[in-house]
C-alpha cells in the first residue's frame, strides 16, 4: 500500500465516527450524508497525494465545512441550523479521537455485534468464510447455494461491515 | 451551478453503487479464483477514479478488521478484562495488562520494562493478538516468547521461542526488524510468518508485500509473497510458488491445522506444540502413515481416532501421553 493510502486508512478513516456525528448535526438530509462523506474522502484523499498534512483532523473538517458551505450556497437549501452551528468547526476539531485503548479493549464485542447486524444469509456466509475459512465455492456447497448467490450475500456483508464497523465506533465511544 | 457543485452531485449521486462494486471486488478476491488478470481490472478500477480507491479503501480497512474475529475468539472470550482499565495508559501497557492475566492463569512469566519495551508469552496451546502503537500486528502462536522494542530509529522483535504471524505498518523511515535464532527479517512492507524450527534454523513464509532475510551465516534473500526461505547456521534455502502450503501453514491463527498427506510423526510433533497431553509414536513404521485433513489445534482425539479407526494402528492413553504403534 503507498504512503498516500496507508495515510488514508489510519489517518483519515478513524476519523469517520466523528465527522459522521458531525455531518449528521450539520446537515438536515440524513439520505445525502453518505455521499458527502464519500466526496470529503476523495477530496481528502486529493489533498493527501499532494502532500500529506501534519493533521488529518484539520484537513478533514476543513473540507467538510467548505463543501457544506458550497452545497448551501449553490443548492439554495439553507437550513439556518447548519449556518450558525458552522462557529461550532473548531469544536468538532478538539473533539478526542476515538481512545485507541478503547477500541482494541471492545474490538471483539464490536466485530461481534457488527456481525449480528447483518442480514442472516450474508452473515451466515460471512462467517463461513472470515471464521471457518471456507472458500467462495465451499460457502456455496454448505449453504446449498448457487455461487453467484453466495457472491452476493458476501458483497452485501462487506459492504454493510463497513458502515456497522465505524457506527459501532461512535456508539461504544460515546459511553464512558 | 458552478463546476463545484456538479462535480459534488455527480460523485455524490454514485456513492452508494460505487461502495458496492468496490465490496464486489473484495470478496471476489478474498473468496473466488483470483488471476493477474483480475488483479490487472481491480487497480484499473481503482485507478479510473478517486472515489473508486476511497471507497475501496475504506470497505477493505472495514473488512481487514473482521480477520481478528477468528483469531481473538477462541482466547479472548475466556478471558475476563482487568477491572477499572486507565484510560491515560498507553496500548501497549494495557495489551500487556490482558496478557498478565492470561499468564498468571496459566503459569507464564511475564515482565514489561519499560512502555516501549515488552515481552510476550504464550502458554500451550494458546494463541495471542499483539496490536502494537504503530497499528501493526503480531499474532503469537502456541509456545511462543517475543521481546518488542520500539526506539526512534527502527521497531525491533525479538522472536525467543516458537512462531509468530506479522502484520506490519510498512514504514521505511522505521523500518520493522526480527531476529531470530540469529537471523534476521526485515519488513519490506509486509505479511509474513516466522517459526523457529530447531535451535539454530528458522523458517520464514511471506503471505503479501515481500521481507528481507539475512541469514546468520551473512547470505541473504529477498522473499515475495509465496516464498518460503528456512536458514540454518550453514545454508538458506528459498522455495518459490508456495502460497497454498503456507495458507495451511497459518490455520492456527484459526485454532486449526492443515495435513496434507503429511506423515504421522510430523503430524504428532505438530500437535505436541499446541497440548500438554503428548501423542508419542512408539515405531518408525507407524510414523510413516501418512494423513490428511483439517483438525483442531487440540485435536488429539480427532487424529488418534483417525489412526486407530482409518490405519488400524494401535492407541494406547497412558493419562499425560498418548502412545501410537503399529
Amino acid at each position: 500500500m503507498n504512503e498516500v493510502n496507508a495515510w488514508f486508512v489510519k489517518e483519515v478513516l478513524a476519523l469517520e465516527p466523528l465527522l459522521m456525528q458531525y455531518l449528521r448535526r450539520q446537515w438536515p438530509n440524513q439520505s445525502e450524508i453518505e455521499d458527502l462523506r464519500q466526496d470529503i474522502y476523495v477530496r481528502a484523499h486529493q489533498a493527501g497525494t499532494r502532500q500529506i498534512p501534519k493533521s488529518a483532523k484539520a484537513l478533514v473538517f476543513h473540507i467538510a465545512h467548505d463543501l457544506l458551505v458550497d452545497r448551501i450556497r449553490h443548492e439554495q437549501v439553507v437550513p439556518i441550523e447548519a449556518v450558525a452551528d458552522f462557529d461550532k468547526l473548531e469544536i468538532a476539531i478538539d473533539m478526542p479521537s476515538p481512545d485507541r485503548s478503547v477500541i482494541a479493549r471492545d474490538e471483539l464485542r464490536r466485530l461481534q455485534a457488527a456481525l449480528d447486524k447483518l442480514p442472516p444469509r450474508a452473515r451466515e456466509a460471512v462467517v463461513l468464510g472470515r471464521i471457518e475459512g471456507l472458500s467462495g465455492k465451499q460457502i456455496a456447497e454448505r449453504m446449498g447455494i448457487s455461487a453467484a448467490a453466495v457472491s452476493v450475500h458476501l458483497t452485501s456483508g462487506v459492504k454493510a461491515l463497513g458502515d456497522l464497523l465505524y457506527d459501532e465506533d461512535v456508539s461504544l465511544e460515546r459511553k464512558p | 451551478m458552478t463546476q463545484l457543485g456538479e462535480e459534488t452531485q455527480k460523485s455524490g449521486a454514485n456513492a452508494a453503487s460505487v461502495s458496492v462494486i468496490a465490496a464486489e471486488w473484495i470478496q471476489r478476491r478474498q473468496f473466488w479464483d483470483w488471476s493477474d488478470k483480475d488483479q490487472a481490472e481491480l487497480d484499473a478500477w481503482l485507478a479510473e477514479a478517486s472515489l473508486n480507491l476511497v471507497t475501496f479503501l475504506r470497505l477493505e480497512a472495514a473488512w481487514n478488521r473482521t480477520e481478528r474475529l477468528a483469531a481473538l475468539n477462541r482466547t479472548f472470550s475466556s478471558i475476563s478484562e482487568p477491572e477499572n482499565p486507565r484510560t491515560d495508559r498507553s496500548f501497549l501497557v494495557r495489551i500487556a495488562a490482558v496478557i498478565i492475566v492470561i499468564g498468571l492463569g496459566a503459569g507464564v512469566t511475564w515482565s514489561a520494562l519499560r512502555p516501549e519495551e515488552n515481552t510476550y508469552a504464550t502458554p500451550v496451546g494458546v494463541h495471542e493478538t499483539i496490536s502494537l502503537a504503530d497499528g501493526s500486528q503480531i499474532e503469537l502462536n502456541t509456545d511462543s516468547v517475543l521481546h518488542t522494542r520500539s526506539d526512534p530509529v527502527r521497531r525491533l522483535v525479538t522472536l525467543e521461542k516458537g512462531e509468530a504471524f506479522f502484520r506490519i505498518k510498512h514504514d521505511a523511515a522505521h523500518p520493522f526488524v526480527v531476529l531470530a535464532n540469529g537471523h534476521r527479517i526485515t519488513d519490506l512492507g509486509t505479511k509474513f510468518v516466522v517459526r523457529e524450527t530447531e535451535v539454530d534454523a528458522v523458517e520464514v513464509s511471506v503471505l503479501e508485500g515481500s521481507a528481507r532475510l539475512d541469514a546468520e551465516n551473512a547470505e541473504f534473500a529477498v522473499l515475495k509473497a509465496g516464498d518460503v526461505a528456512v536458514a540454518n547456521t550453514h545454508s538458506l534455502v528459498l522455495e518459490k510458488g508456495q502460497d497454498r502450503e503456507i495458507a495451511n501453514a497459518l490455520a492456527w491463527r484459526r485454532g486449526m491445522l492443515v495435513f496434507s498427506q503429511t506423515p504421522l510423526s510430523n503430524v504428532a510433533k505438530e500437535l505436541n506444540r499446541y497440548n500438554a497431553k503428548k501423542l508419542i509414536i512408539a515405531d518408525r513404521e507407524a510414523g510413516k502413515t501418512k494423513i490428511g485433513g483439517t483438525f483442531p489445534t487440540d485435536g488429539i482425539d480427532e487424529v488418534t481416532a483417525a489412526a486407530r479407526l482409518l490405519f488400524g494402528l494401535r492407541v494406547e492413553d497412558r493419562g499425560n501421553e498418548i502412545v501410537i504403534s503399529r
